[in-house]
């Protein structure tokens, strides 16, 4: 009876698990099919490094620049921040705020993003036309807005990696006459540098898949990026800009974008996988 | 044997939150010797031995009564300089716990801590360090090595190499041999009885004949007291408390 009711279960979760591997499956098969015949079809170089993006034209260069810049940028912003953030978090934080700030956080990861863009688009948008001209609708407004979006991200995990090095460390610091900071600084996270680099790994991600809110104050213009002021387009807005009156190649050309993005995010989690295993072993 | 303690402890009280750890311990530890303290799990002896560097103030809750006295000064005082203290007082934990670091860094940790930056400097602070700790010979080849990839005794060699790299004056050791193999244990004592000459130990044991064998001055801890503290061969050959001969008698603990 035992057994019997062992064996359905291990059934069931078998199926569970099945049935998420072969949704991946399906979604792998579908924008590779989908994609790649118009990407040989109309010349794999052409599309990755063709300039020109319209009805009949289908370089989308400009877009991969687009989304590798914002990214970066997001980077450049959100990291320092929200690494800061995690080490005040784990080290630093009185209890009391600490009882708020966490849940803070936590709340952050949990906004809709199209909430961001709307806060971006009334707030930010204006706040760049004013202070710097052009229209808003910007690299900038896009940046400053990914690195926001990815500081939950970056200080939930980087907050876990500092907290997970062991206290040993840092008594071990203390007792040779050390101070706080430098304990902090000099053992326990670099200590926590490989969960800490997973963290920025998984940002990038957040950032590079990011579509709502960018494409409510990115300008989504789809030429060469001009300069931080000037507008911009990504390869997830790309897709979602044109996706609904897209027809024949056009609409095989989005979805080989989505070929370029998952490349993208391949890498990405591949890059995370390394990165994880790596710090396992130290 | 000197006359004059280097470090004076009087009616010592310890409390974590309600709890009474050590109830008023009184101690003398002398230079340039080797102080065990023995006695039965929780009777406060570890307790104790990390209020001489102060390393209690990282426990939440501790309240702390009473004077340690470092060469005649108060380290409880308000003003001490916690830094300078445990530059001065070196602690071996009992988990060797070096940082995960190559091993060169983990020995010049210290010193840089304590601002010395030049190479050469620390190339030599390095080298003297780990042989004073007799690990030279097993790491001089591969200081760059990841402190953490080489055994357990040679970690724990590592560790009492970079406590040694400050410079210290008083060196604690908290049962240091207790995650250790009979071998390493072998090497550590040997190294013990080879720096009494150079600092001042104070070294936590679980292991009677340990502190038989490697210490000047042993103190028996029971709950919380210091039932009796005397020469090392007093202690063991003729105690003069009834519960100290139980104790190495082997009837308790």
């Amino acid at each position: 009876m035992n057994e019997t009711k062992e064996k359905i279960m291990h059934g069931v979760f078998l199926l569970a698990a099945v049935t998420s591997i072969i949704s991946l499956i399906l979604i792998v098969v579908f924008i590779f099919t989908g994609g790649l015949p118009m990407m040989l079809d109309y010349g794999v170089f052409d599309f990755i490094f063709g300039t020109t993006w319209n009805q009949t034209t289908f370089g989308i260069l400009p877009m991969i620049v687009g989304s590798i810049l914002v990214t970066i940028g997001a980077i450049v912003l959100g990291v320092p921040i929200g690494v800061s953030t995690a080490i005040f978090m784990a080290e630093f934080c009185p209890p009391k705020l600490y009882s708020f700030l966490k849940p803070a956080v936590n709340l952050m990861a949990g906004i809709p993003s199209i909430v961001y863009g709307f806060f971006a688009l009334r707030i930010i948008v204006p706040w760049i036309r004013n202070s710097f001209g052009g229209p808003g609708n910007s690299m900038l407004a896009a940046i400053l807005l990914l690195g926001v979006m990815i500081l939950p991200t970056i200080i939930a995990l980087s907050e876990s990696a500092i907290r997970s090095v062991p206290r040993s460390y840092y008594s071990g610091s203390i007792a040779l006459g050390a101070t706080q900071e430098r304990s902090i600084f000099n053992v326990l996270v670099p200590a926590a540098k490989s969960g800490i680099f997973s963290s920025v790994v998984l940002g990038v991600g957040r950032a590079i898949g990011e579509t709502m809110a960018v494409v409510m104050v990115a300008g989504n213009q789809p030429i060469m990026p001009r300069g931080l002021t000037q507008g911009v387009r990504t390869l997830t807005t790309n897709i979602v800009l044109e996706m609904a009156y897209a027809s024949g190649q056009h609409r095989e050309a989005l979805i080989a974008t989505g070929v370029v993005l998952f490349v993208f995010i391949m890498i990405i989690n591949t890059t995370f996988l390394i990165v994880k295993s790596r710090g396992g072993e130290s | 044997m000197s006359t004059q303690p280097k470090i004076k402890v009087e009616n010592l009280k310890l409390w974590y939150g309600d709890f009474e750890a050590l109830h008023g311990v009184d101690l003398d530890i002398y230079e340039k010797e080797v102080t065990a303290f023995i006695g039965p799990s929780g009777c406060g002896k570890s307790t104790f031995i990390k209020t001489l560097n102060r390393m209690n103030d990282l426990v939440e809750n501790v309240k702390i009564e009473g004077t340690v006295e470092l060469d005649g000064k108060d380290i409880y005082k308000k003003k001490t300089d916690l830094n300078l203290l445990r530059k001065k007082v070196g602690m071996v934990f009992q988990q060797p716990n070096p940082f995960p670091k190559s091993i060169y860094d983990n020995v010049a940790y210290g010193p840089r801590t304590h601002g010395i930056k030049k190479k050469s400097e620390l190339d030599e602070i390095v080298e003297k360090s780990l042989r004073q700790a007799a690990i030279w010979d097993e790491v001089k080849d591969h200081l760059d090595r990841n402190a953490l990839s080489i055994s357990g005794g040679q970690q724990q060699r590592i560790c009492i190499a970079r406590a040694l790299a400050v410079e210290p004056e008083v060196l604690l050791m908290d049962e240091p041999t207790s995650a250790l193999d009979p071998i390493s244990t072998a090497k550590i004592e040997e190294l013990v009885a080879q720096l009494k000459n150079d600092y001042t130990i104070v070294m936590v044991t679980h292991n009677m004949q340990q502190a038989s064998r490697v210490s000047d001055r042993t103190a028996f801890f029971l709950n919380g007291h210091i039932i009796e503290t005397d020469t090392t061969r007093k202690i063991f050959t003729n105690p003069s408390e009834k519960e100290t001969e139980n104790y190495i008698s082997g009837r308790f603990g």
